[in-house]
């Protein structure tokens, strides 16, 4: 049932200065890509894409503290409760034999799970992490211990390759052949990266602001009618094509639109 | 859905005969925090708060969807008769091919239940918004009250061509473990199969009572359940949280289930089954 579970955070780690993780016991199946409605109580319930998804059914959510919902989750500690509902949404469909993921800034969080699944299927895992600068970097060793190849990208140059996120993925695409790109990250990051990538298969995972996570609201909806909640998040290439918000605007909570 | 021409289109695509915009308002307005809306045993609970982008940017969307000759109901929201009639003129302007004056949101201060409760005020409104358009007006009602068809008449008198019956049910869920309402608002609105049986019995003393046709809401999930109301009276049915338990293409399959079960009972015009219950 849709309803927020009260559930109790049993590990609370940070990862960096302004982002942590949350793990609690969640034991429904989980696609990475897919998402949980996450109910602060007394404050506000947001969407937030699954991060870990681990064995006996421990599951996590990774975050930065951005906003009031986010600055209040930041305050929990191990043994608080927050209100969970999901999982959903339809999750990336990872396939093939070598996969480049692009995370930037905290879509880094949804593509670890995804990151891990392709591992586990044998499939080779090329990862790029793009952040402003070194401090706001999280996942990385995690990541790397997982197996794949780890590329990271500073736009200060403090860390790895020094420019945006886009700018390395042109360069190791042209270097290497994927069957598949996955992403997830700021909209004008991933809008760039689908105009370098015009020939290869692409899954996006879009952010709108959201409301019921169930279909019937219309918060969400790109396109005709297309509910991020539940035709989303991940839209493939192919979708994108017809998909004139992409890149262009989304709609604030009361709908108005509002331009990237 | 229903808040832009995108989600709009694809519910007419899915079998729609008309669509109700999201109820519009003089100003943009974000609603209320989330949890705005939740699942519960037997139905939905929702408290959005009148979410709206305004008036001003809403006419885009309406621009688009009469593009595509799709017919649609501009829902309207105001606190008093002289917004209704501004708002009423601007979705007649843009295209609108109906209005709906909602005065039945049960948890929006100033607006909704708190005017459609007021008999004297849903006539004053009625015939001030029938004064300023052309297009055919229709006011939906709340069960929330318990004059609900004094209300009604009231409508009727006011120049009214129809009445919408019913909104959600005022309700609330408290969570046991955090010992506190769910919903951000605290109270909200009912929706979905439980409360059917409260819809079909107010459209049946509706439609008792008035000389305009009635639009039934409330529940309808399946065709059995449009026809119910239609027996109780309602010469339309409106849907929305079926959407969710049986997916957006729910118009379809509830028009294709009116069919069959007229033609297994020898019917071939809805129209002779409008009403039929009170005789």
């Amino acid at each position: 049932m849709n309803y927020p579970k009260p559930t109790k955070i049993i590990i609370a780690e940070k990862e960096n200065a302004d982002v942590k993780t949350f793990l609690f016991e969640y034991p429904q199946e989980i696609i990475p890509g897919q998402f949980f409605m996450i109910w602060i109580p007394g404050v506000d319930e947001i969407p937030m894409s699954v991060s870990y998804i681990k064995k006996r059914g421990v599951r996590g959510i990774t975050f930065e503290r951005v906003g009031d919902a986010t600055k209040a989750l930041f305050e929990l500690k191990e043994g608080d409760k927050i209100g969970i509902r999901g999982p959903y949404g339809n999750g990336f469909k990872i396939s093939g034999k070598r996969i480049l993921f692009v995370g930037g800034g905290t879509g880094i969080a949804m593509i670890a799970p995804a990151v891990e699944e392709a591992i586990n299927k044998k499939i080779s895992a090329t990862v790029i992490l793009g952040v402003k600068s070194k401090k706001e970097l999280f996942f990385e060793n995690r990541l790397k211990k997982c197996g794949a190849e780890v590329h990271i990208s500073t736009d200060d140059g403090s860390l790895g390759y020094k420019g945006l996120a886009t700018e390395l993925a042109k360069e190791i695409i042209a270097k290497e052949k994927f069957d598949l790109v996955l992403t997830c990250g700021p909209e004008m990051m991933m809008k760039k990266l689908y105009e370098i990538c015009k020939n290869i298969p692409f899954q996006v995972s879009l952010e709108r602001y959201m409301k019921c996570g169930i279909g019937i609201c219309g918060q969400c909806c790109v396109d005709k009618g297309l509910r991020v909640c539940v035709e989303g998040p991940i839209f493939d290439g192919e979708t994108l094509k017809s998909i004139e918000d992409f890149g262009v605007f989304k709609r604030d909570p009361s709908g108005k639109k509002v331009k990237f | 859905m229903d808040e832009d021409a995108g989600s709009m289109e694809r519910i007419f695509n899915c079998g729609a005969g008309a669509v109700v915009t999201k109820s519009i308002g003089l100003k943009p307005k974000e609603g209320y925090s989330n949890p705005t809306v939740i699942e519960l045993e037997h139905g939905i609970l929702n408290a959005m708060g009148l979410p709206n982008p305004g008036i001003e940017s809403f006419g885009e969307e309406i621009l688009k969807i009469k593009k595509l000759n799709i017919p649609i109901i501009g829902s309207i929201f105001g606190s008093n008769s002289e917004e209704f009639a501004e708002l009423a003129k601007k979705m007649q302007n843009y295209g609108a091919d109906a209005l709906e004056l909602n005065m039945s949101c049960p948890h929006a201060k100033g607006y909704g239940l708190e005017i459609g409760a007021d008999s004297k005020l849903v006539e004053k409104i009625a015939s001030k918004v029938k004064e300023s358009v052309s297009i055919p007006v229709f006011v939906k009602l709340s069960s929330n009250i318990p004059d609900l068809v004094d209300i009604a008449k009231s409508a009727e008198k006011g120049g009214a061509d129809g009445i919408v019956a019913i909104n959600t049910v005022k309700a609330m869920k408290i969570d046991l473990e955090l010992k506190m309402p769910v919903l951000a608002n605290k109270i909200g609105g009912y929706s979905g199969k439980a409360i059917k049986p409260i819809g079909v019995r107010c459209v049946y003393e509706i439609s008792k009572n008035v000389d305009i046709p009635v639009i039934g809401v409330g529940g309808v999930t399946t065709g059995e359940d449009a026809l119910e109301y239609i027996m109780a009276g309602a010469s339309a049915v409106q849907v929305g949280s079926a959407i969710y338990y049986r997916g957006i293409d729910v118009f379809g399959k509830i028009c294709d289930e009116m069919k069959i079960w007229m033609k297994n009972h020898g019917y071939k015009n809805i129209s002779e089954l409008v009403g039929v219950a009170h005789t």
